[in-house]
């Protein structure tokens, strides 16, 4: 048996976990109109690869990766591009972004799709192939995988804690498709040159745990271990779950390879299964519908699905008065829900005010000590706080404040209310803000620095020039009067001279 | 709520003080019950003329009183006062001294959460200063009457000498010093009808009521372990020591810790999270200083009981003992190991 390890602090909120988790994954209907962002990933851009009114087959890319860390996106269905323009996407700064508005054509025809065998295949093939299929975390950071697999390690872990309430995508997804999952697993283990994967499923989720073990053994589970962590928020996180599984701490700045290990998520490692195998890019995902609905489940809908369509399959009761994408505790309320499903939309929490009670009034700080002992990163989110709130950013900093991770636990737990995760966000993007401007401020020296230097080292050259023209000139003109003095001179000397010559 | 977390605990300042009020009365019961019902009139004073005042203050200061005023803090900072009074003190020295916690300390410093001084020991400071005859009348044990105890409370006509008599460690500071007796410690506590078993007669079942409403507050998770077990162990330690050095002239643990403020101090004034330490180490020598302090103060200073002066020098020390003691970030090391 392994030995399990601990992570500081943690809560252990209701799970509300039974609802949804019931009934298996339903199909969401393919949706007459469906809006897909270019943008799909945490990082790098895309070239719109199609034009308006151009027909796309389902699977199709029609945004290529821009630059190393860009991703690919597809057409979810087959179809006609009707319209390229801005929309706002389901992302806490609600901006806007380009989208390829897709009329489906209801043949849903896939475009030529190439499998590939994993084990034979280069891997730097087996890269771009992840990359072309547009695959990120699906744990909710949709950071672009292929740049996760770029690098040797001895263990993976794959993630199937999915520890926030009320969701419970992952769950369903490991207790009906724990082969693909583990064929996934293999693939990017393959790949990246690993001993072993551990999988690590919280033990509220037997069902999903004995899915996986079944698969595992299927699939001859050499060096591969599902392993049940102790149930308690946020075991999921990245770090929390590679430190409960190997003991690894992994601070702010470093990445799980430094330390021989990286971390994905089941759904993640499904996507790759389909991607290497079927030439599936990811152009669905499974999202859980929890909380005030009539039909609380999971349903496996296209990128681009208008939100709303998706809400009506739960059937919202009439008092729900937000929907939130994500957790309660992560999540962020929609702006409007005819916003469209992306590739980190793994719930659609709704809420009504019975479910979800406002909070009690903010009060001050009384220093009691309950967020210290509930953050996981051992930090002081009450001076964190305190610094945030008197806007001293340095000291905030100097707190550690970029190893927060936003869980929330702090806030979760504190007897005063106070939500201390957006004191930190706030404080973050100030900081970031900052440096952007510092970082603007000091190109814009540089340059003006640059200018100068190059005026003066222009000057400088045009001085050198013009004083070595002066001085060619003075050489020439005092050669040119020696020779005269010298042709004088001679014509003294020789007074008769010339008439010799 | 629009942001994250959408979910909370359901816990409130309020919660926590109402625990911090009702872990106090197995202590305020043992304390009736061996020095009669006059401890309840100085509580309920106190609680008056707290809530009055904190209403007051926020008024004044334009803050939501209502919301503020039910918060239990200044119940909390009122029983403290009380507690650590004599219970037969004029009604004017309680009331004058939780104006002084209330408004001075607590809400010229900013409210809730801001001072960096216990208010509740800032008044027991600034009231013994003042007033030490005053503040060093205290009850006989088993003195049940109520009569007189209401007379010396709200009567400017103080016939004491029936009621008051020494507190253990005024007893024992005042015959070791007169080196007429030529006094020793086992021949003190022996002959006294000030002592009991482990501490001051009746005072060490006040302690150990104390003690029990500390440990539920402990295994309610208001309070960590640290400072009354580095409290406790701190001041045992100093007083064994010094004990067994020199059993004459200095008492051992069990006296220290069961007579006066010890377990008061160690489990709901020095645990006062606003004007303590909060990392855990912090915490530590937090209430190792104010426990090694307590005992000087007790052992050699001007005053029967220390533990409020120790505590306010302590608190003193707390934004450099919090800077000084930071915990290790997840994934970083100490400085020293980089
Ligand atoms: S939990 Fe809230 S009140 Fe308690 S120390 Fe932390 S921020 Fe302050
Ligand atoms: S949100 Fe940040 S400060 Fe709060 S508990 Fe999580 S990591 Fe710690």
């Amino acid at each position: 048996m392994l030995e399990l390890f601990r992570f500081p602090g943690g809560i252990k909120p209701d799970a509300h976990k039974e609802e949804s988790a019931r009934t298996p994954i339903a199909p969401a209907p393919l949706p007459p109109l469906l809006v897909v962002p270019f943008r799909q990933s945490a990082t790098g851009g895309v070239d719109i690869r199609v034009k308006v009114g151009e027909r796309v087959l389902k699977g199709q890319c029609i945004g290529s990766a821009e630059g190393p860390f860009g991703t690919c996106v597809h057409a979810p269905t087959s179809g006609t591009v009707i319209g390229i323009e801005s929309r706002t996407l389901p992302h806490p700064s609600a901006l806007a972004a380009p989208c390829a508005i897709i009329e489906a054509d209801g043949e849903d025809a896939w475009r030529e799709r190439v499998p590939l065998e994993p084990f034979s295949t280069d891997p730097a093939k087996l890269r771009t192939r992840i990359r072309e299929a547009g695959i990120v975390g699906l744990g909710g950071a949709v950071f672009p995988s292929h740049v996760k697999m770029n690098a040797h390690i001895e263990t993976l872990v794959i993630n199937g804690a999915e520890c926030e309430p009320w969701i419970t995508c992952d769950d369903r997804l490991m207790r009906e498709r724990a082969p693909t999952i583990v064929a996934g697993a293999a693939i990017i283990r393959h790949l990246m040159g690993a001993k072993r994967i551990l999988f690590g499923i919280e033990d509220n989720k037997p069902d999903a745990a004995a899915a996986m073990r079944a698969a595992v053994e299927a699939a001859g589970g050499k060096d591969m271990q599902v392993i049940p962590v102790p149930t308690r928020y946020p075991a999921g996180g990245e770090k929390q779950m590679i430190r409960v599984l190997t003991g690894i701490e992994i601070p702010y700045g470093k990445l799980g390879p430094d330390f021989g290990v990286q971390c994905f998520n089941v759904g993640t490692a499904h996507a790759v299964a389909r991607a290497v195998l079927h030439d599936e890019p990811l152009i669905c995902r499974i999202v859980t519908l929890a909380g005030n609905y009539a039909r609380p489940g999971n349903v496996e809908a296209r990128i681009g699905t208008p939100i709303d369509a998706l809400l009506a399959l739960g059937e919202p009761k009439p008092d729900t008065d937000r929907i939130v994408m994500g957790g309660p505790m992560m999540g962020f309320v929609l702006p409007e829900s005819s916003l469209p499903v992306v590739k980190a939309t793994n719930c659609l929490l709704a809420m009504s005010p019975a479910l979800f009670p406002p909070p009690p009034p903010e009060m001050p700080c009384i220093r009691c000590g309950a967020c210290t002992r509930a953050c996981p990163m051992i930090l002081q989110p009450h001076e964190l706080y305190w610094y945030a709130r008197s806007k001293n950013f340095g000291k905030a900093q100097e707190y550690h404040l970029f190893d927060c991770i936003e869980c929330g636990c702090c806030a979760y737990v504190c007897p005063s209310h106070i939500p201390l995760v957006d004191y930190y966000r706030f404080a973050k993007s100030e900081i970031r803000a900052r440096e952007r401007e510092k970082a603007a401020a000091d190109r814009a020296r540089e340059r003006y620095e640059f200018r100068k230097f190059r005026e003066e080292r222009e000057k400088a050259e045009k001085a050198a020039r013009l004083a070595a023209k002066a001085a060619e000139t003075k050489a020439k003109l005092a050669q040119e009067g020696a020779a005269a003095v010298i042709a004088a001179a001679q014509s003294r000397a020789h007074p008769e001279g010339k008439d010799e010559a | 709520m629009a942001y994250a977390p959408h979910i909370s605990q359901d816990v409130s300042v309020r919660v926590v003080m109402l625990k911090v009020l009702i872990a106090l009365l197995p202590g305020i019961f043992a304390y009736v019950w061996f020095f009669g019902p006059a401890i309840l009139v100085q509580i309920l004073l106190a609680s008056v003329t707290a809530l009055s005042a904190e209403a007051l203050m926020l008024k004044l200061r334009g803050k939501p009183v209502l919301l503020f005023v039910t918060d239990g803090s200044a119940l909390v900072t009122a029983w403290l006062v009380a507690l650590t009074f004599p219970p037969i003190v004029p009604w004017w020295l309680t009331v004058t001294g939780v104006l002084i916690a209330i408004l001075v300390v607590k809400h010229l410093y900013g409210g809730l959460g801001q001072n960096p001084f216990n208010p509740a020991m800032v008044a027991f400071c600034a009231m013994i200063v003042a007033y030490p005859q005053l503040m060093s009348q205290w009850p006989r044990a088993e003195m049940n009457t109520f009569e007189p105890m209401l007379r010396a409370i709200f009567a400017s006509d103080r016939q004491l000498d029936a009621i008051v008599m020494a507190t253990p460690l005024d007893a024992l500071r005042t015959i070791l010093r007169d080196p007429e007796q030529r006094a020793t410690i086992a021949g003190i506590l022996g002959s006294h009808a000030t002592f009991g078993n482990i501490g001051g007669r009746g005072w060490e079942w006040v302690a150990a009521g104390y003690l029990v409403g500390g440990l539920w507050l402990l295994k309610q998770r208001i309070i960590t372990w640290h400072v009354p077990v580095a409290f406790a162990v701190t001041l045992a330690l100093v007083a064994t020591t010094f004990n067994i050095a020199n059993p004459d002239r200095f008492v051992g643990a069990n006296f220290h810790l069961f007579t006066g403020g010890a377990m008061l101090g160690a489990f709901f004034i020095a645990t006062d999270p606003v004007s303590g330490s909060t990392t855990p180490l912090g915490k530590i020598i937090f209430a190792a200083g104010a426990a090694l302090l307590t005992w000087i103060i007790r052992s050699f200073g001007a005053y029967p009981d220390g533990m409020a002066f120790a505590i306010l020098l302590m608190n003193l020390f707390v934004p450099l003992i919090d800077m000084l003691t930071q915990p290790k970030v997840f994934g970083h090391r100490r400085k020293s190991e980089r």
